[in-house]
């Protein structure tokens, strides 16, 4: 396989991404208006709507955040030079679209100017035998992504320890992640692997629960429990505070309870692409 | 309350606004994030002219994304940016004449004192509503400090009935982000886990 063919597919999956909703984040907005009661509210929603619609049909950025380039690929062969073809793909597009040239040196905070270096892109992989690489981008803004949080709870503090931990980080956060959120929540593994965990359960559907019911029941109670917080869309009140809670989960080791959670924006942007050895692409689909 | 305000912004109408209200501007905005205001702090350090006008201007944590067309400069893009980042440089901003402060998210309560203390108010934009943003820009009047980077820049704009905007802290000491957090974290106190 060329790794051209990688390099178009970031930049299409790029493209994609910033100017269109998914269609279930865009509904879960849709449907909360149709419940929220507060004016402010209201209002916010209705902005927020108006400009992803907006966004979408002039294929235009929804939001000045263009985010950071963070992948997700799943392989099922390998392919030489698949990192920098995803680069290469991010240098252009942040050129072509353009995007906001968000990535800086974390210490002398130099921009390079095209939105990679050292690490960055970010490529989450995972392995799994099949005839295609599926590859996923979810640029990742930086209001919602400095709200992250993780705590190393005493395993005795339990299941109340976890909802308590939630709640205080989605109330500490505000109006600073751009509410309504998804609230990505990993429980277990060890410190890195329970962050990982909250980043990829932000990824998921709007409206998808865990296949199991302990943990879906988990997540219904803290979806509950947050619009009941009163933070509302943008932080003005309101009903709405997190369109979904999705929690993603690792066994972990007896004495610890790690507790870890990801935001992520209204704008929820997600691209996803599969592309198969014989070199064809099918764009879309989760 | 709706009111329609434009800049250069003066006291009187500034006074009568109380959070809740919902307020549009036409005239200039001047953008401005992390690093123009450490420059801008710099200049009041050593006393010198700023290369703008703060006397009854609208500051707008905003970035835009920009392209040139000819010799003319477009907005593609712009939203607000988490405001509370210019905390810690607000207030001289604001003790220097800027009489709106639009962001999103609120700012601290050294802030908020500033604001009383110069009769001025702080506004939210949506957050992430760039496309909307872009479509109330009429025109780029200047570009200031290009030094500092596209997203860093001082951008001078010409806006037409920029809103809704809604009045979070006003200059009576009322923030409503302030009294949504105290109510949320109220609210989970009583919550049965």
């Amino acid at each position: 396989m060329e790794d051209r063919l990688i390099e178009e597919t970031a930049i299409a999956l790029l493209r994609r991404s910033v100017a269109v909703l998914p269609p279930d984040v865009l509904a879960a907005l849709e449907g909360s208006l149709l419940l929220e009661r507060d004016p402010t509210a209201k209002r916010e929603l209705e902005r927020i709507i108006a400009n992803v619609k907006e966004a979408g049909a002039c294929t235009l950025p929804m939001c000045q955040d263009t985010g950071l380039p963070v992948f997700f690929a799943k392989m099922g062969f390998a392919v030489p030079g698949f990192e920098e073809a995803v680069a290469r793909g991010v240098r252009r597009a942040t050129e072509e679209i353009p995007l906001r040239k968000n990535a800086v040196h974390p210490i002398t905070r130099r921009n390079t100017g095209d939105n990679t270096g050292k690490g960055m892109p970010y490529i989450y992989y995972s392995f799994e035998a099949s005839d295609h690489i599926d590859l996923t981008v979810m640029p990742k803004g930086g209001g919602s992504e400095n709200m992250s949080a993780l705590a190393m709870l005493n395993p005795s503090a339990g299941i109340a320890g976890i909802k308590r931990f939630v709640l205080e980080t989605v109330v500490n956060a505000g109006s600073k992640p751009c509410p309504p959120v998804i609230v990505g929540v990993g429980i277990g593994g060890t410190a890195d692997e329970c962050m990982a965990l909250a980043k990829k359960a932000v990824l998921r559907p709007v409206g998808s629960r865990s296949p199991e019911p302990e943990v879906a029941r988990l997540e219904m109670e803290l979806l509950y429990a947050i619009n009941r917080t009163g933070i509302g869309p943008m932080g003005l009140g309101g009903d709405t505070t997190a369109l979904a809670v999705h929690i993603e989960y690792a066994y972990c080791h007896t004495a610890s309870l790690p507790v870890a959670v990801s935001f992520q924006c209204y704008a929820a942007r997600r691209a996803h692409a599969r592309i198969y050895k014989d070199g064809s692409v099918e764009m879309g689909g989760e | 309350m709706e009111y329609h305000l434009t800049t250069p912004l003066s006291k009187e109408p500034l006074k009568a606004l109380r959070a809740g209200d919902v307020v549009y501007i036409t005239g200039e905005f001047i953008t401005a994030r992390d690093k123009a205001h450490a420059r801008m702090a710099e200049y009041f350090k050593g006393h010198r002219q700023l290369p703008f006008k703060l006397e009854g201007a609208a500051i707008f944590h905003g970035a835009p994304i920009v392209k040139k067309e000819g010799e003319e400069w477009k907005i593609v893009a712009i939203g607000p940016t988490t405001s509370a980042r210019m905390n810690d440089l607000e207030p001289a901003v604001i003790g220097h004449g800027a009489a709106a402060i639009i962001g999103k998210g609120g700012m601290g309560p050294d802030v908020l004192a500033a604001l009383r203390d110069n009769g001025a108010v702080y506004l939210s934009m949506t957050g992430g509503t760039a496309v909307l943003g872009a479509r109330m820009v009429k025109k780029v009047l200047g570009l200031i400090w290009e030094d500092l980077g596209m997203s860093e820049a001082v951008w001078l704009l010409e806006v037409e009935n920029f809103g809704p905007l809604t009045v979070t802290m006003d200059a009576h000491m009322g923030d409503l982000y302030e009294a949504v957090r105290r109510r949320a974290s109220e609210n989970i106190k009583d919550m049965r886990l």
